[in-house]
């Protein structure tokens, strides 16, 4: 059996878990191996007859009041009990910040590690080889776990897409589960000052990385985005070290962007930046680095240095325009 | 285990754990068994991340005005470099758990290790990257707490160095700009995100400090681990997308050529 993890907050879905669906109905049928699904919850939660209306065995509501507010403590006992008492061969879950805080510990406490973030796999007789992306996204490495079951793997976001899951119908269970001692206690969520500036609209974006070298190198991206009529962005380090506001950072703790046109310029392409970019129509990279992964998913680029390119594309851009 | 007995928080200790990795700018050559890269001729470096945890770690020391910041450090002899520098940035003293085939280890028997080193330590806190640039399995620190039978606390990116008597208050990331403050007892164990603040430089007076600070080594028996993930196979990823070079190596042509592309096929002039 392989148990896949919903993860909701107050009984509202989080869609990246209908992509683990995908995913454990894919390695299921692989293997042939049934699928149920785990959703930690204080009460009888309203999202089991959602995810009812897949084509999985059982929904198991793992049931405590400890359960309402996610902590790592009691999220990793109630999967060492359900985990304990149901016996699956893997446990399938989407690469979230809430699956990297928990998952390693439930896997520890039973002696194991977790593969994570991993990209795709292929099933070879009853064997699992998982693929992972490896040195900021520059290679990648096919994995194999050893020793006995169960197995914990989770799937990056978009590894496989949520709306492929088949549908059907599967039984509701709660399973109670014990609760120890919770040695954190949890605030509420909150945003920060909303951002200011809403990337996600954005038709064009030139998109500025650690290739930048300095602050006061930005000036010439912005003239570029000027030219452009575009809106100026950047990966983390360029935020971290304040050079551009948080607001104007892409990627899986900034912005998720799907402009017209994505111009990065010296942008290596860690995985980290990546999903919050490529559903870009159009991407262009330029990068010293000929080997930089911004380029796996670039549809023009440039090798060279972005002080000789960025300079003649606004005096041309602005020929063009008259 | 289940914690530690007691604690007396007089002098608070905060061990940090950091990573010797290839340096970012680094081209990376597979190695001949294809089973990782080749490190004989790369520049290496702190895994950034971690970089991050000792800053974090000398700010709260700084800020109680009294305690110690422990750098412990799983790698080949070469990890020194990493290990001497955090010395030189304030870093009191070092534990370095010698292991000269570190790539070929899984995250548990990193963790492992690193707690078998350092369980006696019985610090207050154990700061670690958030995950490394390598191997990127981001799980050695859960792991740890685990095994040391501490909590612990993901994704920091906010300590509030206001209260830290026998408890910690800290803030994690959440996804897509949410954030949530977390109240932890002591001990406990942080991963820190990068940018959590701006990392000093080692000054000269701090590199002549550094070498008159203590590093003990540490060679333990790797035990095996039989639950290992294994890297079978690294090779550069499947390319999915046809990109179109331009400028053939001369940026300045690439430029003109990218501008016409901009006008012809993108159409955004």
């Amino acid at each position: 059996m392989i148990l896949v993890f919903i993860e909701h907050k107050n009984c509202v879905l989080n869609k990246t878990s209908l992509e683990a669906i995908a995913a454990a109905q894919s390695i299921g049928k692989d293997l042939g191996l049934k699928v149920s699904a785990v959703i930690p919850c204080d009460k009888d939660c309203a999202l089991a007859q959602e995810i009812a209306q897949y084509d999985i065995e059982k929904v198991i509501v793992a049931k405590n009041e400890k359960l309402g507010t996610y902590t790592p403590d009691a999220y990793a006992d109630a999967w060492e009990q359900v985990i304990k008492a149901t016996e699956p061969q893997y446990i399938v879950m989407s690469h979230t910040y809430q699956v990297r805080d928990f998952a390693p510990k439930v896997a520890a406490r039973l002696g194991r590690e977790v593969v994570g973030d991993v990209i795709r796999y292929s099933a070879d007789g009853g064997r699992l080889e998982l693929t992972r992306r490896i040195f900021l996204g520059k290679l990648d490495a096919d994995v194999t776990i050893g020793g006995d079951a169960p197995y914990f793997i989770t799937f990056q976001s978009g590894a496989f897409r949520g709306d492929s899951a088949a549908e059907g119908s599967a039984a509701v269970e709660t399973m109670d589960v014990q609760v120890g001692d919770i040695r954190m206690t949890a605030e509420d969520p909150f945003q920060e000052a909303k951002a200011t500036v809403d990337l996600s609209k954005s038709q064009i974006i030139v998109a500025v990385g650690r290739g930048i070298k300095s602050q006061e190198n930005i000036a010439l991206a912005q003239q570029l985005a000027d030219a452009l009529g575009a809106d100026l962005a950047a990966s983390r380090p360029i935020c971290d070290a304040e050079w551009l506001p948080i607001d104007r950072q892409i990627g899986s703790s900034g912005q998720t962007v799907a402009p017209k046109v994505y111009i990065a310029l010296g942008i290596s392409g860690a995985i980290q930046h990546i999903v919050g970019m490529k559903n870009a129509n159009t991407i262009i990279a330029i990068n010293k680095d000929a080997e930089a992964p911004i380029f796996d998913i670039a549809d023009y680029g440039i090798v060279g240095d972005l002080f000789d390119a960025v300079p003649v594309m606004i005096e041309e851009i602005k020929k063009a325009k008259g | 285990m289940n914690g530690y007995s007691f604690l007396i928080f007089i002098d608070m200790k905060i061990i940090v754990l950091m990573k010797q990795v290839a340096n970012k700018d680094a081209v990376l050559r597979i190695g001949a068994d294809e089973k990782w890269i080749n490190e004989n001729d790369i520049a290496h470096q702190t895994n950034e991340s971690d970089g991050y945890a000792l800053e974090e770690a000398l700010r709260m020391k700084e800020a109680k005005g009294e305690g110690e910041v422990v750098v412990c450090s799983l790698g080949p002899q070469s990890a020194k470099t990493v290990i001497k520098d955090a010395l030189a940035r304030g870093a009191d003293r070092a534990i370095h758990v010698v292991a000269e085939d570190s790539k070929t280890l899984s995250p548990y028997q990193i963790a492992n290790a690193i707690a078998d080193a350092i369980r006696e330590e019985n610090a207050d806190m154990v700061f670690s990257g958030l995950q490394s640039d390598d191997a990127s399995y981001g799980q050695t620190g859960v792991i740890l707490a685990e095994l040391l039978g501490i909590p612990h606390a993901t994704l920091v990116i906010e300590v509030d160095r206001s209260k830290l008597e026998g408890s910690v208050r800290i803030k994690r990331e959440l996804e897509s700009g949410w954030y949530q403050w977390f109240n932890y007892k002591l001990p406990a164990l942080l991963t820190i995100q990068s940018g959590i603040s701006q990392i000093r430089y080692a000054s000269l007076k701090g590199i002549m400090a550094a070498k008159k600070k203590e590093i003990r080594d540490v060679t333990l028996p790797l035990e095996n681990f039989a639950s290992a993930q294994k890297i079978e196979k690294v090779y550069m990823p499947l390319k999915t997308k046809q990109t179109q070079m331009l400028g053939n190596g001369d940026a300045k042509a690439g430029a003109v050529e990218l501008v016409e592309k901009l006008k012809t096929e993108i159409r955004v002039l």
